[in-house]
């Protein structure tokens, strides 16, 4: 049986959810002067022991990236808030952000004083204009109410919050590829440095952290992290926003808690195959995370030790559900076509890999493939899982070797010989 | 021929100075300002962004041709973008596209003689949930068929 729990999607239900007055009503914001009182580091802590876990794809630990952020120094340090979503399958921050703006506004609030920021940016994809609107307004409603500004509900803590609209480039969502699109440059990410840090904005340290990450923080403060630990399992701690679309009877979005069976989730909130068809595969988490067949979403729950042990990954729990209609090459095709032009260019073996990749595979689809291209196919993936600066291309191998293994008969019976 | 921001775009970009600890990441908001004053961005507004930012023309230019929403020259007046991606596809996104090519006279990339519509494929534009769906301009239409397709277009002023 899986629980109804309501973490980050609590008000969603409300008429004018977006709106400050609706959401006052509900203690939005109420417990804001008593938390703005207690040391930081306490609520560092309490988001450190609740486990929980970024929700923008990776999973890392929240408060590990929190404790890097230096304390009590003298230059600024900046809360980024990943609002850029561009994952296939994946549609949860954009809820957010229409239905309880004031949500994230209020953990960005409270993480902003926990490491010191007194200025966060909100970066957004520039295909959201219309929900940056709402996002906006509810911005100024919270500055109009002495919730942004300075000397937040007379606490003495100042932030400012800057809506940054992006330019339309799926790069742009990795962390660092966002901060150099923030500073005004292309987004190209940044090689890795060796040890643990902040990022860095204009060489001030900033935190990075997705929407849906920023607005579970308020539970945690209010509630303690003990209380978030009932929901999910002990590595996977809390609820995510998990969303279904595909070839599924009622797409959308329903918070659940981590660990619940990936099946009974498809029964229970997308009632189920379209059409009543023969489930033939499920990506699990945006179209970057490896395939899973029907009978590996049997066995799956929704939690990242699940996932991993099933060589994929939870990314950002958006389900794509496959029936028996679906046609694996189309599907190839497809994915590799988004990745083909989303590749910023700047690592060799992923420009080169993603755009000869895609026309192996316009040919797989045509009937106009051999064996040897195949072949070459398998070979590129596995150039794209060396060194490159972004995880990228990594995952565009992974997605290829787990769509040819799966459901290898499929592509080698159209193969000319 | 020139380029100015209007007054009132003057006054945002005042505002939005305070906004960041350096005029150099002003660069997308400004050229988003000339996109919405323009409807796209001529190369004479590189040496005014440039001026404001301290990058220099070049640099402005490297930058705004990463990004695929911008433009170097106008589009029609309702700029549709139909999603392409996995989710869109799996249903029924090609039916809709061909619809609209036919309706229209054109493919993804042009614009019809008029000057009323382009027609652009775009990757993912976060409506999954609500397949298959596209943009005109900034809007949102989701959940499409070709008959609902067909009512839009006629209802466009
Ligand atoms: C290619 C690529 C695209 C990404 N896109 C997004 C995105 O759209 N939104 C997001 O929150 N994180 C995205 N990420 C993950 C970010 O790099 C980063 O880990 C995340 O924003 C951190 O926040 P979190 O720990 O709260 O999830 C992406 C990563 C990669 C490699
Ligand atoms: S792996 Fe691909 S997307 Fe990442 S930095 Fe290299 S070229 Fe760019
Ligand atoms: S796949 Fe079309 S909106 Fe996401």
């Amino acid at each position: 049986m899986i629980r109804d729990v309501r973490i980050v999607s609590s008000r969603f239900g409300l008429a004018n959810s977006h709106r400050l007055s609706t959401v006052l009503m509900r203690g939005a914001y109420d417990s804001l002067p008593i938390h703005l009182k207690r040391p930081p580091e306490q609520i560092v802590r309490a988001v450190d022991e609740s486990g929980l876990r970024g929700k923008g794809g990776g999973g890392a630990p929240a408060g590990e990236k929190w404790k890097l952020m230096p304390r009590n120094s003298d230059t600024p340090s900046y809360l980024v808030v990943n609002c850029d979503e561009s994952e296939p399958g994946t549609f949860k921050d954009r809820e957010i952000i229409t239905r309880d703006p004031h949500l994230l506004i209020e953990g960005m609030i409270l993480t902003s004083y926990a490491i010191g920021a007194n200025h966060a940016y909100i970066y957004i994809r520039g295909e959201y204009k219309s929900f940056e609107l709402i996002l906006r307004r509810a911005v100024d409603e919270a500055y109009e109410a002495g919730f942004l500004g300075r000397d937040i509900a007379g606490s003495g803590f100042d932030l400012d919050i800057t809506i940054h609209r992006g330019g339309g480039a799926y790069i742009c969502g990795e962390k660092s590829a966002l901060l150099e699109s923030l500073e005004g440059k292309r987004g190209h990410p940044r090689l890795k440095p060796k040890g643990k840090e902040p990022e860095w904005y204009f060489g001030a340290p900033a935190l990075v952290n997705n929407v849906e990450t920023i607005a579970s923080v308020p539970y945690i403060v209010m509630n303690g992290a003990r209380c978030y630990r009932q929901f999910g399992t002990a590595q996977s701690p809390g609820t995510l926003l998990f969303s279904l679309s595909g070839h599924i009877e009622r797409p959308g979005i329903y918070e659940a808690e981590f660990g619940v069976s990936m099946m009974e989730y498809i029964e229970r909130f997308g009632g189920g195959v379209k059409g009543k068809k023969k489930l033939k595969g499920v990506i699990p988490g945006g179209i970057s995370t490896p395939i899973l067949t029907a009978e590996e979403a049997a066995r799956a729950t929704l939690d990242y030790e699940s996932l991993r042990t099933l060589g994929s990954s939870l990314g950002t729990g958006g389900m794509i559900v496959l029936s028996s209609e679906a046609d694996m090459h189309g599907v190839l095709k497809n994915i590799l076509g988004f990745y083909r032009h989303e590749s910023c260019g700047q690592c060799t073996p992923c420009r080169e890999g993603t755009s000869w990749s895609d026309q192996i595979a316009s040919r797989m689809l045509r009937g106009e493939a051999t064996m040897k291209d195949l072949d070459k196919l398998l070979e590129l993936a596995d150039t794209m899982n060396g060194k490159t600066i972004c995880v990228f291309a990594p995952a565009v191998s992974g997605v290829i070797l787990s769509i040819i293994d799966k459901f290898r008969d499929e592509f080698t019976e159209r193969l000319r010989p | 021929m020139s380029f100015a921001f209007s007054p009132e775009n003057l006054g945002k970009i005042e505002k939005l100075r305070s906004r960041y600890p350096s005029p150099k990441a002003l660069t997308l908001p400004l050229l988003w300002l000339v996109q919405e004053q323009e409807g796209y961005i001529p190369g004479e507004a590189f040496d005014a962004i440039a001026e404001i930012t301290t990058w220099s023309p070049m640099d402005i230019y490297k930058s705004a041709s990463f990004y695929t929403m911008l433009r170097f020259e106008p589009a029609g007046k309702y700029h549709i973008k139909i999603c392409r991606s996995l989710s869109c596809t799996l249903c029924g996104q090609a039916m809709l596209y061909r619809h609209l090519r036919e309706k229209l006279g054109i493919k993804a990339g042009e614009t019809t003689a008029d000057g009323r519509f382009t027609i652009e494929r775009v990757e993912c534009l976060g409506s999954c949930g609500t397949a298959p769906a596209m943009q005109i301009n900034d809007i949102y239409y989701e959940e499409l068929n070709t008959l609902k397709l067909d009512t839009i277009l006629e209802n466009l002023p």
